[in-house]
């Protein structure tokens, strides 16, 4: 009991939160290197993985890189990269995007590959290009299946973000590592606590981006595709 | 190679202690995330709530949770009890989708085929359903054992040994042929245990081998429901 007062008195000074070392500050810098994160990661793996859902090639190899690539240990990618290049931003933002890629890549191809081949077929018999048929069928249709890759891949990068902190100063892992160092456990608690909640925020944000992503594929409220 | 000739017995023992931490914690995810998925695929409102509190405590990340639980509890930071607890969470929140899907997925038909000829409910589950919900169970159950044993490397940064003790302590001593080390035996760890889930799977599942459909559609589902959806 008393740690939980240690611990909500710790979040509750104002002093804490203002300031270019504050937690309002930490909490900023956490949500930019998971956003860049992102979207470097998406402009990486869509394009790969709507290709290969659109071509039905080479969906085996990008499968086998995805799934090895997830299984490779992220504290260990995180250090190995922090000893080769140095204490800072780099180590940590290449380790978020290996983390990333598989996801949304996975999420690309297996969505765009679960159009019905005979919708693709009619649009291609109704005279629509290639690229037309990407833009204006798969990918409305795909989009509850491609948003929930950018969800788990979000999610993912922002929990591991935390880890950043053992290689660079930012994001808000920093009070873990500072409150262990010290044996502060509130301080520990505390960023622990903030992480948690943010991480909860943002899975409710990204699972109604996905209900919003399964209305466009299909307005009607019909034919909800099964995985997604 | 010179860390490897003096860190080789070291590296083997917390191989070890990787091991000795996610075997407990993927046993008991599966026995806990069993009963209460199928409870979910044949309650569909209480399975609803009991998927998404799964989806919410799958997106808690794992270094504020090893903090988290021991307050909870109220036992030590560094115990290994906590990093069974974690693990236990999440190994339980990947898979009780996986085993709702599964008996989901089992056709009616055959189901209704089984009651026709005069299974008792008893027998419909344990000789008809779960029979066939084993291969999509066990996709899932291939999910969680990859992520347990990486996942088990975080907890050295609280200072619970693994093989991820090789990730800090050749961090902070800069020695890179430890930290790859530790990824490559983490790896090897998973596949290992991977491939005796995949064995398992055949023994329990021998007619799967002569219809390949019905494996085609296991897979499908790992990559469709378990990556994507998680």
């Amino acid at each position: 009991m008393t740690l939980l007062f240690e611990t909500l008195a710790w979040l509750n000074d104002s002093a804490r939160w203002a300031g270019s070392n504050g937690i309002t500050q930490r909490l900023l810098e956490h949500l930019a290197v998971t956003a860049g994160v992102v979207l470097v990661g998406a402009a990486i793996a869509l394009p790969v993985g709507i290709t290969v859902g659109h071509t039905h090639r080479g969906r085996t190899v990008v499968a086998a890189l995805a799934g090895a690539a997830r299984a490779i240990p992220t504290l260990g990618l995180l250090t190995i990269l922090g000893l080769a290049l140095g204490i800072g931003l780099q180590a940590p933002v290449l380790a978020l995007i290996v983390l990333a890629v598989p996801s949304l890549l996975a999420g690309a191809y297996a969505g765009v590959e679960n159009v019905s081949p005979a919708t693709v077929d009619a649009a291609r018999a109704s005279g629509m290009s290639e690229l037309q048929i990407i833009v204006l069928v798969e990918l409305p249709l795909a989009a509850p299946i491609i948003l929930g890759g950018v969800r788990a891949a979000t999610l993912q990068v922002v929990a591991t973000a935390t880890l950043a902190a053992y290689v660079a100063d930012v994001g808000l892992g920093r009070y873990l590592y500072a409150g262990l160092k010290t044996r502060d456990y509130p301080q520990m608690l505390a960023g622990a606590v903030l992480l948690m909640i943010l991480a909860l925020l943002l899975e409710l944000l990204l699972s109604a981006v996905q209900r919003a992503g399964r209305r466009v594929a299909s307005p009607s409220g019909s034919q909800l595709p099964h995985h997604a | 190679m010179i860390w490897l000739v003096t860190g080789w017995p070291q590296a083997v023992q917390l191989a070890l202690t990787h091991l000795a931490l996610s075997l407990p914690a993927i046993i008991l995810s599966v026995l806990i995330a069993l009963p209460l998925g199928v409870l979910a695929n044949r309650r569909p409102q209480f399975g609803g709530a009991l998927l998404s509190s799964a989806g919410l405590l799958y997106a808690i990340p794992a270094l504020p949770l090893l903090i988290i639980v021991p307050a909870l509890l109220g036992i030590p930071l560094r115990s290994p009890v906590t990093m069974v607890v974690v693990l236990t969470v999440y190994g339980f929140a990947l898979l009780v989708r996986s085993v709702a899907d599964a008996f989901g997925a089992v056709d009616q038909t055959v189901r209704r085929a089984a009651v026709a000829i005069g299974h008792s409910p008893r027998a419909v589950f344990w000789q008809v359903e779960l029979p066939l919900a084993v291969p999509v169970i066990l996709s899932g159950v291939r999910v969680v054992v990859v992520s347990t044993i990486g996942l088990v490397t975080i907890g050295a940064l609280v200072g619970i040994s693994s093989l991820g003790t090789l990730f800090t302590d050749g961090f902070q001593r800069g020695i890179v042929e430890e930290v790859l080390t530790g990824m490559v035996l983490t790896v090897v760890l998973a596949m290992l245990l991977d491939t005796v889930v995949v064995i398992a799977g055949r023994i329990l599942t021998p007619w799967t081998r002569a219809s390949r459909p019905g494996r085609e559609k296991a897979d499908r589902h790992l990559t469709a429901s378990a990556e994507v959806h998680r």
